[in-house]
């Protein structure tokens, strides 16, 4: 045969393979609106840079007449590419091939591309859009699920890995998703559960829908098990492309710089806080008067919203801030916005960015359903994230900062490098209401007019100790700065943390409270 | 400042709180403390068998009722020691979650 011949044969055998699941699947696919696999992958990567390999893999199932079906690449399609011209593995599965069902060949080609992206340390993204095991495949298909679980857990903390919901993904696939670093579901798009609405109401006769089930705002809002929300595909694709400017290429290399720039001169920060400890504002302002453009890119922003985080930039590198939310819950410590703060903290700690913290909470929520959900249990995460953190930690207590809670939140005693306090910080051992209470009790008993005394008492308490310079007494505040001067101050400590070097002792691993 | 709607108040040790309120917080059921003279269901399912006998002695841990759910024969313990009062379900029956079985006193 004539080589161009040849090359003929090839372009008929791939055009017909690009087909995938053929016409009426794709419609059907498009009709929910959603785009096929090919179609997403090259929407995310940057233009003519996604090669793909295993096109030509078929299944070899023999059972229930599978050998009588052919599967187009076998119902996945994997490769890999550039983002902003950062190299990144992808895997997309194909809902129009037998429903993106997992088989053997089918969970080879998602291993085989893991495996590539972690030898060559780069970031996985992996598109789940499956109906789940392929039946017919048997007990072959859930080894397929077990080899991608265990190298998501392998590959964690060394590649960054991504999952992206875009349509069906139940049972043991959540799994896969769930062990990876950020999550991204797409309104009436996603759907994630254990067990579906059908298996609940036969065994439980509990009903609800899929969506309220497991939907993109379930998973953004109740689980948090998802870290991105958006309106459709397109935004989705461009929150990935954003996170993907935020985090270096593996563990050991740093995020790469991007341009640099002052914050938006609207965020005047002396106007954003009020004086009273009590009032509410959006800490994300505060952020935003503090980073370069004042470009902050919040994570889980509608999951435990009493607690903020993201990345912004500090003199064009790449930072993450972890803020108490006056705003929502007075910015109190719970179950969820500790386990929200923990794992980022140990997120940015694992691919070396640095973390600032903005504190100012009342302390930890109080509450039967609080204490029985495991708040000590959780809320030690922070306190265990903080501590075996290694990145530089920069921390600025804006306001209150009372007792458990000026503990967890990134203080000097948690080994923070820096820790600066504005004026109207309050750093005491309770609030003063309640130190007052205790301190003076007798005096507040035996008086004539308890009620008077007791307020006396609060004030002078206030006056001596709800504020930044008894802390900055004994060293635990570094310097107490002007609202106004938090950028330079900031800018300062991660420029000389630049170099940051300290060991640990050695251990397997830590046992931190799960 | 900024203003900011959906304000509503919230009372810690510390003091009141202007902020926002979430639902797992305004949405917390009032805790109520578990009464053992009640024996529920804690899953749907089937009667599989009764072993109580009303007016019969029973201790802390004995088996009342068979429970048929979830693939499993769920034995349904007492909570405390006493007399069964009252068996309010029948061999055979389906139950939904949360059904009083069983009454002791």
């Amino acid at each position: 045969m004539a080589l161009s011949k040849k090359i003929k044969e090839l372009k008929e055998k791939r055009e017909k393979l690009l087909l995938g699941g053929g016409e009426q699947a794709v419609e059907k696919q498009k009709a929910m609106g959603k785009r096929t696999a090919r179609e997403r992958i090259l929407a995310l990567l940057d233009k003519d840079s996604f090669n793909e390999y295993d096109m030509f893999v078929e299944h070899d199932a023999r059972d229930f007449d599978m050998d009588k079906k052919t599967l187009p690449s076998d119902g996945v399609i994997i490769g890999s590419g550039t983002i902003y011209n950062a190299p990144v593995a992808i895997f997309a599965q194909d809902f129009t091939v037998a429903g993106g069902s997992l088989g053997l060949m089918h969970s080879r080609k998602i291993t085989k591309i893991m495996d590539h992206a972690l030898k060559m340390r780069m970031p996985l993204i992996g598109i789940n859009d499956s109906g789940g095991a392929r039946i017919q495949e048997g007990v072959n298909s859930l080894a397929g699920y077990g080899e991608i679980f265990f190298r998501n857990t392998i590959s964690s903390g060394v590649i960054p890995q991504i999952s992206v919901i875009l349509g069906p993904c139940a049972g043991g696939a959540v799994y896969s998703p769930a062990l990876t670093d950020f999550v991204f579901v797409v309104d009436n798009i996603s759907k994630m559960f254990i067990t579906g609405p059908e298996v609940i109401k036969t065994v439980l006769g509990e009903e609800i829908s899929m969506e309220e089930l497991g939907g993109a705002r379930i998973h953004s809002e109740i689980t948090g098990n998802a870290h991105f929300f958006a309106a459709s595909e397109e935004e989705c694709f461009e929150q990935i492309k954003k996170l993907i400017t935020f985090i270096p290429w593996n563990n050991e290399r740093k995020a790469r710089p991007f341009d640099p720039g002052e914050p938006d001169p609207a965020y005047i920060i002396d106007k954003i806080v009020p004086d009273d400890p009590t009032l509410p504002y959006d800490v994300r302002d505060v952020i935003r008067a503090i980073i370069d453009k004042s470009d902050f890119f919040e994570i889980m922003e509608n999951y435990a919203r009493n607690i903020v985080i993201g990345f912004g930039r500090m003199n064009g590198k790449t930072t993450g801030f972890v803020a108490n939310q006056p705003l929502e819950m007075a910015g109190v410590l719970d179950v969820d916005s500790s386990d929200k703060a923990a794992r980022f903290i140990r997120y940015c700690n694992a691919f070396n960015i640095p973390i600032i913290t903005l504190v100012d909470l009342p302390g930890y929520m109080p509450g039967i359903d609080q204490e029985h959900a495991g708040v000590i249990r959780h809320g030690a995460k922070v306190l265990y994230a903080y501590s075996e953190a290694t990145v530089p930690k920069i921390t600025v207590i804006l306001r209150k900062a009372y007792g458990g809670g000026y503990i967890a939140m990134a203080s000097r005693h948690l080994r923070a490098d820096f820790v600066f306090a504005w004026p109207t910080a309050e750093i005491a051992v309770m609030g003063p209401e309640g130190a007052a209470n205790i301190i003076f009790r007798k005096e507040i008993l035996s008086s004539g007019d308890p009620d008077g005394t007791r307020k006396q008492k609060v004030e002078e308490y206030k006056e001596k100790f709800a504020n930044p310079y008894v802390a900055a007494s004994r060293g635990y505040v570094d310097a107490v700065i002007e609202p106004a001067e938090t950028r330079k101050f900031l800018l300062h400590s991660i420029n000389v943390s630049e170099n940051k070097s300290i060991q640990m002792p050695y251990k397997k691993h830590g046992l931190p409270p799960f | 400042m900024k203003q900011f709607d959906n304000l509503g108040v919230l009372r810690l040790n510390t003091g009141y709180y202007s902020t926002r309120l979430n639902s797992r917080f305004t949405g917390r059921k009032p805790y109520k403390t578990e009464d053992h003279r009640m024996v529920l269901s804690f899953i749907p399912g089937t009667i599989k068998d009764i072993i109580a006998k009303p007016g019969q002695m029973v201790n802390r841990g004995d088996d009342l009722i068979i429970l048929d759910a979830m693939k499993m024969q769920n034995r349904i313990k007492s909570k405390m020691d006493g007399k069964v009062k009252k068996i309010l379900v029948s061999k055979g029956d389906k139950v939904s979650k949360g059904m009083v079985l069983l009454e002791i006193e």
